[in-house]
């Protein structure tokens, strides 16, 4: 819904942290850490599902495309994988809000990870690669599920601050 | 309290209208991005544009940190070489002395090779380099192992373009953008390097595992050639790599090949030289046939 004019203006801070905070954590991918192996979890991701999970109004569903498509620019996988497969997973949480709308963080635990394994495959499966080869990416998935709690946290931190007047 | 869902729009027509249009925007996103996905794999190269663009943005971000990154992952050898330094030296101290007595060897085997060279009219094959760069980061949370490089197609770099550094090769250029390119490393698994074993001059194939070694295959049938330690040069092969840089070197020998681990560790170096594509050379091409001295008849 666009702001009413009677209403206080926003400031900028407020309004963009979430988004800012998404696009950098897709940027840690240009950590200078040169890997032959996939080890770093996709932090924009995990920064993207923290925020939805933290404030389910803040962005109508389709907001993981542009998101999706700025990770795919920086990470390197195909275009359009994060797109398709990010907004299938902001699709599920919108059903998932409406039939437990009532959540502990635990489960919220358990939807990052069942995300994070399908977005991590499905880019594989993007990237061409059959899914023998899943058992290489098994360390990032753990790493992805382990990291999360700690992305949470940031992602909740930056929410205190946006919101502090 | 739980903020209010997104999901009870009320009776707001305007509200209703507004969470449709969002979800048609969502699922249209998801069709596109699928098509995106698929015309990647039909034309690889397509949308080289926005993508050579994108690394260029993304790679003065890795090279800023990347002085720091080495000093700090060079900690642990340091420690090491510490600790072992006794030892170290005794092995050194072997290893020089029969270094040096192979080298007198070497040195009469250059003599004779050049010579024989010069007898045969052989013109040594000098790669002229396209570039040197700096490998600045990789795609470490991505499905493909792929580095970033700073040079690009306003240094000449090209896709397809062997990478190499001075232990070994490295990778080839897989997309290019102004200023900084895409390395695609050996260990990944679309890459595969014709190589040959130098102990046995048996032809292989080495291709990437995603997880940092590499496969090698025997070309021919018959029980695996490879011992542990063999090394494994290029073999020209292909005419995209030039032949004569060393590859990997053979850790663990399997029932159909042998695990083996990259010369060149991406994550230690800084400096790699991009050559030309090499294309051996064409064979002469065949005489006309003569033409008919006389019609039949």
């Amino acid at each position: 819904m666009p702001p009413s004019a009677d209403l206080p203006r926003v400031p900028l801070r407020t309004r963009m942290t979430p988004a800012a905070s998404v696009l950098a954590a897709s940027l840690l991918a240009a950590l200078p850490v040169i890997a032959t192996a996939a080890v770093l979890p996709p932090f924009g991701l995990l920064a993207l599902l923290a925020w939805r999970l933290l404030r389910p109004e803040l962005w109508p569903v389709w907001a993981a495309l542009p998101f999706g498509l700025f990770d795919d620019l920086v990470s390197g996988q195909p275009l359009g994988s994060g797109m398709a497969s990010w907004t299938c997973v902001f699709l599920a949480i919108d059903r998932l809000d409406r039939r437990f709308p009532q959540r502990g963080w635990r489960f919220d635990w358990w939807i990052a990870a069942a995300a994070s394994i399908f977005v991590l495959v499905a880019g594989m499966l993007a990237a061409a690669l059959p899914l023998t080869m899943v058992p290489t990416i098994l360390p990032q998935i753990a790493i992805t599920i382990l990291a999360f709690p700690a992305v949470s946290r940031t992602v909740a931190a930056l929410d205190r601050w946006r919101l502090k007047r | 309290m739980r903020p209010p869902r997104r999901t009870s729009p009320g009776f707001s027509r305007r509200a209703q209208f507004g969470l449709f249009a969002a979800y048609v925007a969502a699922v249209a996103g998801v069709v596109i991005g699928l098509a995106l996905v698929v015309a990647a794999r039909v034309d690889p190269r397509g949308f080289a544009l926005i993508r050579g663009a994108a690394i260029d943005a993304i790679a003065p971000l890795s090279a800023a940190g990347r002085s720091l990154v080495e000093r700090v992952s060079g900690i642990d050898d340091a420690l090491y070489a510490y600790v072992a330094a006794g030892t170290q030296n005794r092995a050194l101290r072997a290893e020089n002395m029969l270094a040096r007595r192979r080298l007198i060897a070497a040195r009469g085997l250059e003599r004779e090779n050049r010579r024989l060279r010069a007898l045969l009219r052989l013109a040594e094959h000098t790669p002229d380099r396209v570039a040197t760069a700096r490998i600045v980061g990789s795609t470490a949370s991505g499905s493909h192992r792929l580095a970033t490089l700073t040079a690009g197609s306003l240094n000449g770099v090209r896709p397809g373009h062997p990478v190499r550094a001075p232990e070994g090769l490295v990778g080839r250029v897989l997309e290019t953008g102004a200023t900084a390119a895409r390395v695609l490393l050996l260990a990944d698994t679309d890459s595969s390097v014709p190589v040959l074993i130098v102990r046995n001059g048996q032809p292989a194939l080495a291709s990437g595992r995603g997880d940092g070694r590499l496969t090698i295959r025997p070309l021919v049938p018959g029980p695996a050639p490879f011992r542990r330690g063999d090394v494994a040069l290029t073999s020209g092969t292909g005419g995209l790599y030039p032949p004569g840089i060393p590859v990997a070197v053979v850790d663990k020998v399997d029932r159909d090949g042998a695990l083996a681990w990259p010369l060149a560790d991406p994550a230690r170096l800084d400096f790699v030289m991009v050559e030309p594509a090499f294309a051996p050379p064409l064979p002469p091409p065949a005489p006309p046939l003569a033409p008919p001295a006389a019609a039949p008849r």
